[in-house]
């Protein structure tokens, strides 16, 4: 019972501030919006026992991409009214797409017949390994591989976002390695034995 | 008792408001970026249900997936907007077409 309300409080929770990040004027309003669809859905994911996948959500999602977001809409100083126009003007036609859409799913969902091992199951009561140990055993035996490439991947992201915005500076002094390299010390030291009070000429 | 049909459900309504919210900002590609991340996000959920509601974690694993590719999608394409923003002075998509070379 208290399981079926927390989940329609999670989905509520989840569809409205959903809602209000598409919705909302201001685009630092939206990105706290998906904070807190991704807060209702990682309780969501908890419900079903995934425990993993739901703090993944709050960490990746939270942690690093919401604050990308927000890092970025606050760092570009950008006119948002203007971008508002053509909003009223797309409304009918993207309502009508999204009913279109939302028809298909329904009556794709409703046409699929349900296998026995799927047709109104419970969730499975915890079982004896925990969830985090029963996918890290799955993660590094059978999709060693796929999770390999997925760090391969996320390098990739990282080099491409550091290529792509990193700015050479015209007016900075660096050092000539290749002239540095070239210099003998011969070039660079000599050894005089100055006579008392006499001094060395440079 | 919630069945996997409520799950279901919900990520189809999460995935229809992200495809709303692509339509509906077609000019500000900050919100088409949030709404494909509500979209991976409805994808996430379903992938989650089915992984509980089967007994098998494969699906589980898959999300995990799907997210690390949402969190590289994120950063590149914020990368992107930035130096688009750099050069234009306007993150306006309509006149992208004219980034020709």
């Amino acid at each position: 019972m208290i399981g079926l309300l927390a989940f329609y409080l999670f989905a509520t929770l989840t569809i409205a501030s959903a809602l209000s990040v598409i919705f909302s004027r201001n685009p630092v309003h939206s990105v706290l919006w998906l904070i807190v669809a991704f807060f209702n859905a990682a309780g969501l994911m908890l419900l079903v026992g995934a425990e993993f996948i739901a703090m993944l959500l709050v960490i990746v999602y939270v942690g690093a991409v919401a604050v990308l977001f927000l890092f970025v809409v606050m760092m570009l100083d950008v006119d948002f009214a203007s971008l508002r126009r053509g909003f009223t003007q797309n409304l009918p036609f993207g309502i009508i797409i999204a009913l279109v859409l939302l028809a298909e799913i329904v009556v794709a969902v409703s046409a699929w017949h349900a296998g026995p091992t799927l047709s109104g199951r419970p969730i499975a009561a915890s079982p004896a390994t925990p969830n985090i140990v029963a996918l890290g055993q799955l993660l590094y035996s059978r999709y060693l591989f796929p999770f390999e490439i997925a760090g391969l991947i996320l390098l990739v992201a990282m080099i491409g976002a550091i290529v792509l915005t990193h700015r050479r500076r015209g007016d900075t002094r660096t050092p000539k390695v290749s002239r540095q390299l070239r210099r003998r010390p011969q070039d660079a030291t000599r050894l005089t034995q100055p006579g008392v009070g006499e001094g060395v000429k440079l | 008792m919630i069945s996997l049909a409520h799950y279901l459900t919900v990520a189809a309504i999460l995935f229809t408001i992200g495809v709303l919210g692509i339509f509906l900002n077609r000019r500000n590609v900050i919100l088409m970026l949030m709404a494909i991340e509500l979209i991976l996000l409805a994808v996430n959920i379903n992938l989650v249900a089915f992984s509980a509601y089967l007994g098998d974690l494969t699906g589980q694993v898959l999300a995990m997936f799907v997210l690390t590719v949402a969190a590289a999608e994120a950063a590149i394409g914020l990368a992107i907007l930035v130096i688009f923003f750099r050069r234009r002075g306007s993150i306006a998509v309509d006149d992208v077409n004219r980034m020709r070379g």
